[in-house]
């Protein structure tokens, strides 16, 4: 299977080692195989592999992950460029 | 009120009505009988799907009715399920909703259907009305508590973006169990003891995938794109110095052509050869697919009787390239792995780009047109 890659060095993804509590759950949720799970904190081994879907954030408990989650939609793109507040697809 | 539901903090109003008792309709032509539980009789569905089902897959695949091909929102009965059978998390695309229930076929168990407005469970997950509220909010509405023994939630593990599993168990007392990505694989995860493999949790996107997304691409495009060969048909006919129809061919059908390739390429060519068109941004491989649409359509062209002039032919190529770049960057919406800064960044890149050569391209064109006369 293929595996896709986007632009490099463009995601917003961060993760905070002190607050992590090793539970796991990015790992789960990612579907991008971004996180693993080493030595009870939770590691970013394929940041660039991450979209910014937010699942990750969402589902921390602890609130260590941050991201600037959305979709990487045209429309809603050109919609914020042009500051109107508007539907995505 | 001292319910589950006072306590969430919400990031919006709470919808009139929302949590109070309600079941779906057995009135909608897809249920086949209903289940008589404690709370009332559940609409009952089969995995079989009919031929009405296919045929309003076959509509919305073409972009038609998308956004009323619905079911209605709460708890649905697959085959017989019983007090233990687990309770599966969905959206209200009928799309989503078919594509589940054909999945399980020989499995008894409940679905939980979330009100999305129509929209499959990663793009609501995404806009947040498949969501932990809404998904509190249902089953308060179902009563899910007094329908099954258990507090377990199997939800898609691409509904994650939208659903926050430990507020979930807060509010509800439901514990998430994020299943496979893809609905196929959940066969495998019950019989692996609700289990995902790691292959299971990885969201790919295979030929097959990205083949049935190009009908929505093309007729979208076309929304944006007749107007424009309109432009070229009708200017080109009505500026000439020859007759309407002679001029409306000559000068008006190449740059129509070019559009047309261009949307050709943007959601035909770069879907399906998408791992294979070199460069990472999607404008970049539209464009390439614009230039091969190019020299197989237009290129042709260059050798006709009429005679272009090298402005008028070199327009065509500007066009062409704007509109399947154009096309190509729309499809990062529809691609499984683009993030909305990578987006962003090849769109302040591409944006420019494809504005710049579709006006110098028109331009061109109205030149030699012009000149022509």
């Amino acid at each position: 299977m293929t595996e896709f890659r986007y632009l490099k060095d463009v995601v917003t993804l961060t993760c905070d080692q002190d607050k992590c509590i090793g539970c796991g759950m990015c790992a789960v949720v990612c579907p991008h195989a971004v996180f693993t799970i080493a030595g009870k904190k939770a590691q970013m081994v394929r940041r660039n592999l991450c979209m910014e879907c937010g699942a990750c954030m969402k589902n921390c408990p602890a609130g260590a992950i941050t991201v600037e989650a959305g979709e990487g939609c045209v429309r809603g793109i050109i919609n914020e460029l042009l500051g109107i507040e508007g539907p995505c697809c | 009120m001292n319910s589950p539901l006072t306590a969430l903090p919400m990031a919006q109003p709470v919808p009139e009505g929302a949590g109070s008792f309600c079941l779906p309709s057995l009135n909608q032509d897809f249920v086949c009988g209903h289940l008589e539980t404690p709370v009332g009789k559940i609409p009952k569905v089969e995995s079989i799907l009919e031929r009405r089902d296919r045929l309003g897959h076959f509509r919305v695949r073409w972009n038609i009715g998308r956004d009323t091909f619905t079911v209605e929102p709460g708890l649905y009965a697959l085959s017989c399920p019983n007090t233990d059978s687990p309770v599966l998390v969905t959206a209200n695309y009928k799309l989503t909703f078919d594509l589940l229930r054909q999945a399980l076929d020989g499995f008894s168990c409940w679905i939980l259907v979330l009100d999305t407005k129509g929209v499959n469970v990663w793009c609501a997950a995404g806009k947040g009305t498949f969501g932990t509220e809404e998904l509190v909010d249902r089953i308060q509405a179902s009563r899910l508590h007094e329908v099954v023994k258990h507090r377990r939630l199997i939800v898609p593990q691409l509904g994650a973006t939208g659903v926050a599993a430990h507020s979930v168990k807060q509010y509800s007392g439901f514990s998430v169990h994020y299943g496979p990505v893809m609905l196929e694989d959940l066969p495998a995860y019950f019989r692996n003891g609700n289990k995902a493999e790691p292959g299971m949790r990885l969201k790919q996107f295979p030929l097959k995938e990205r083949f049935v997304l190009i009908p929505v691409e093309i007729m979208q495009a076309l929304q944006q794109g007749l107007p424009v060969i309109l432009f070229f048909l009708l200017s080109a006919g009505f500026f000439g110095n020859s007759s309407f129809f002679n001029m409306l061919i000559v000068h008006g059908l190449p740059p129509s052509l070019a559009v047309l390739s261009g949307i050709i390429g943007g959601t035909i060519f770069t879907p399906l050869l998408l791992p294979w068109i070199p460069g990472k941004a999607f404008s970049m491989k539209g464009a390439l697919c614009g230039l091969l649409l190019f020299l197989l359509v237009l290129l042709p062209l260059y050798g006709a009787d009429t005679h272009y002039s090298s402005l008028e032919k070199s327009s065509w190529l500007f066009i062409c390239l704007a509109v399947s770049s154009w096309f190509g960057m729309a499809f990062t919406g529809a691609s499984t792995f683009t993030s909305l800064n990578g987006v962003r960044k090849e769109m302040l890149i591409g944006l420019p780009l494809q504005f710049a050569a579709l006006t110098v391209g028109t331009v061109m064109w109205l030149t030699a047109l012009w000149l022509s006369t």
